[in-house]
């Protein structure tokens, strides 16, 4: 009797949850993104490929491409720097710096996008530094990967920052009285639980690169087969109602997306079994 | 080194002192680089926007934040968000609720659908409503059938505002309630209570700040979303433009301190949710 009591979960509420969770995605999310599935597979194959491989979509894809790779890079660096900095040392200010560092996430794309623009213009506060080289930052891909770095600056610090602080000490104090130098503490026995989290926070931030749009396109001036991202293609494509172009650009992106997704699930998996190991 | 010598050392809480002298000096210049970083990137980003937008003088700065489409703008923002954040509320707290304190099958898939949007470009978000809900979408005929304008009107703007803030509630809740368990509200249960009475004097007071941090941050997102905005609205002046909307449209024709102006109110909104945030996370700690 009081197994079977054990058994049965007594909460209600099972089917009201069930109902509303799966009526609102189905609605807002799910159905809607069936859409471009089918829309494109109307579209037929030759012509499909022939809209994603045109030479300007393409270019698109590969500024795209380049420039979230780039911003994702460096902010795999700065944000371990950053988290690094945040957990290990104390320095007065700490804490408003932590919550400062989220900045990106609560700042509207499209403020992000005219500041940067204005800011790294050729008379921008920063841009003339850069303008006696002779470097050109608004309206290049190094203006675009500037907004993506800007944008995906939370994601590896936010990913690096729990484990950082989760991890023993033991562990370090271990390997140091066992005579190992600072450079090999931190080469074998921290990065390699570091650097789980560092590629989730990289494929996240590289994954909301490859999509961003509303901070991108005031910094990158939109020239074809220059700085078009592949976004704003498939915003243009829809401004002249070109609904099945549009569609083959946005399967393509999609498909890349879900993979990032898939790889940021396996390596937090991956990180999570790291933890278990070392307890 | 002697072993004695280590050990010494190790033991402060304060991580690895051993070798003292060395490690502060990577210290400071970590921390340097780090300030550096964060000046440069989000300081003066920050600083920029109410210098730029107080540059043509506070006559200016008020007379482009009080003009008629600005505040039609404001307007629609605030209708937008009132909407979508309750919205998103309820399906947070059925989705956490679903997740955690029941076993079924197809859990983790869930999971990952509920995270979507986050992956997903929000002009696709944008792209794939109007596909559905366009005039020449699937729910199109009977949409204009019935008489109801979705895509390129307000309803069109808070579903992509639902579309791309669907994560942020549930996301918040799911660890607060995994870590509470449902033995509180299985005691609630047999002790006779129904199950409204439960969630608004167990559940609720329990996920109360997970449930805050939540809302701020959806909030934020709504009322800065662009990108799927931007493709469902057909950008009507003094209609279906929505704060972010109008900041483009100023910047486009080169209003510059007008631009800044309204930009500079959802920067402070932005700020106002930072310190919201850190707060919760400072008391929560605390607790």
């Amino acid at each position: 009797m009081k197994k079977k009591y054990k058994k049965k979960n007594v909460l209600p509420g099972f089917g009201l949850s069930l109902g509303i969770t799966m009526l609102y995605m189905s609605l807002i999310v799910l159905i809607p993104l069936s859409m471009v599935f089918i829309e494109s597979s109307q579209l037929g194959w030759h012509d499909f490929i022939k809209i994603v491989t045109s030479d300007r979509v393409f270019h698109a894809y590969k500024i795209s491409f380049a420039t979230a790779f780039v911003a994702a890079l460096v902010n795999a660096v700065f944000g371990l720097l950053i988290a690094w900095v945040l957990v290990r040392y104390r320095f007065p200010g700490k804490r408003i710096i932590d919550g400062f560092i989220d900045l990106p996430f609560a700042l509207p794309t499209a403020v992000a996008g005219i500041t940067l623009t204005t800011l790294y213009g050729k008379d921008g506060w920063l841009g003339q530094f850069f303008s006696l080289f002779h470097i050109k930052i608004a309206f290049t891909p190094i203006g675009i990967t500037i907004a993506l770095m800007f944008i995906g600056l939370p994601f590896v610090v936010r990913m690096v920052q729990p484990v950082l602080e989760n991890m023993e000490k033991e562990v370090e104090e271990a390997a140091a009285s066992l005579g190992a130098s600072k450079q090999q503490i931190f080469l074998k026995v921290i990065f390699p639980e570091l650097l789980p989290p560092v590629l989730a926070g990289f494929s996240l931030a590289f994954a909301r690169g490859l999509g961003e749009y509303g901070s991108v396109v005031f910094i990158a001036g939109n020239m074809p087969m220059k700085t078009e991202i592949a976004p704003f293609m498939i915003m243009s494509k829809l401004e002249q109602f070109d609904y099945a172009g549009a569609t083959a650009i946005a399967v393509v992106m999609l498909v890349i997306s879900f993979v990032c997704l898939i790889v940021i699930n396996l390596l937090q998996k991956w990180s999570r079994k790291h933890e278990f190991q070392s307890e | 080194m002697t072993t004695d010598l280590v050990r010494q050392e190790v033991k402060p809480t304060d991580g690895i002192k051993h070798a003292k002298k060395e490690v502060n000096w990577t210290k400071y210049i970590l921390i340097s680089l780090m300030f550096l970083y964060l000046v440069v990137f989000l300081l003066i980003p920050l600083v920029f926007i109410f210098v730029k937008a107080f540059e043509k003088g506070a006559e200016v700065y008020f007379a482009a934040i009080t003009e008629p489409d600005a505040l039609s703008a404001i307007k629609l923002t605030i209708l937008v968000a009132i909407i979508s954040v309750p919205l998103n509320v309820v399906f947070g707290i059925a989705a956490a609720w679903l997740i955690t304190k029941f076993q079924f099958k197809g859990k983790q898939i869930l999971l990952s659908l509920i995270e979507l949007p986050f992956a997903v470009s929000p002009v696709i978000a944008g792209l794939v409503l109007v596909l559905f809900f366009g005039p020449r979408g699937v729910l199109g005929p009977f949409l204009n059938e019935i008489g109801l304008k979705i895509i390129f009107s307000v309803p069109g703007i808070i579903i992509a505002t639902m579309f791309v803030t669907l994560p942020f509630v549930a996301r918040e809740l799911i660890p607060v309630m995994q870590a509470q368990g449902k033995t509180e509200e299985e005691a609630a249960i047999s002790l006779g209570a129904n199950g409204w009475q439960m969630f608004l004097r167990v559940t609720l007071p329990s996920i109360k700040w997970g449930l805050l941090y939540g809302m701020i941050l959806c909030n934020a997102r709504a009322i800065g979303e662009f990108g799927a905005v931007s493709v469902v609205s057909g950008h009507i002046r003094g209609e279906t433009n929505t704060m972010p909307l109008h900041v483009e449209i100023l910047y486009n024709e080169y209003q510059f301190s007008a631009a800044f102006a309204v930009a500079s109110l959802m920067s402070l909104l932005a700020l106002v949710t930072l310190l919201i945030k850190t707060w919760i996370e400072w008391r929560t700690e605390k607790h």
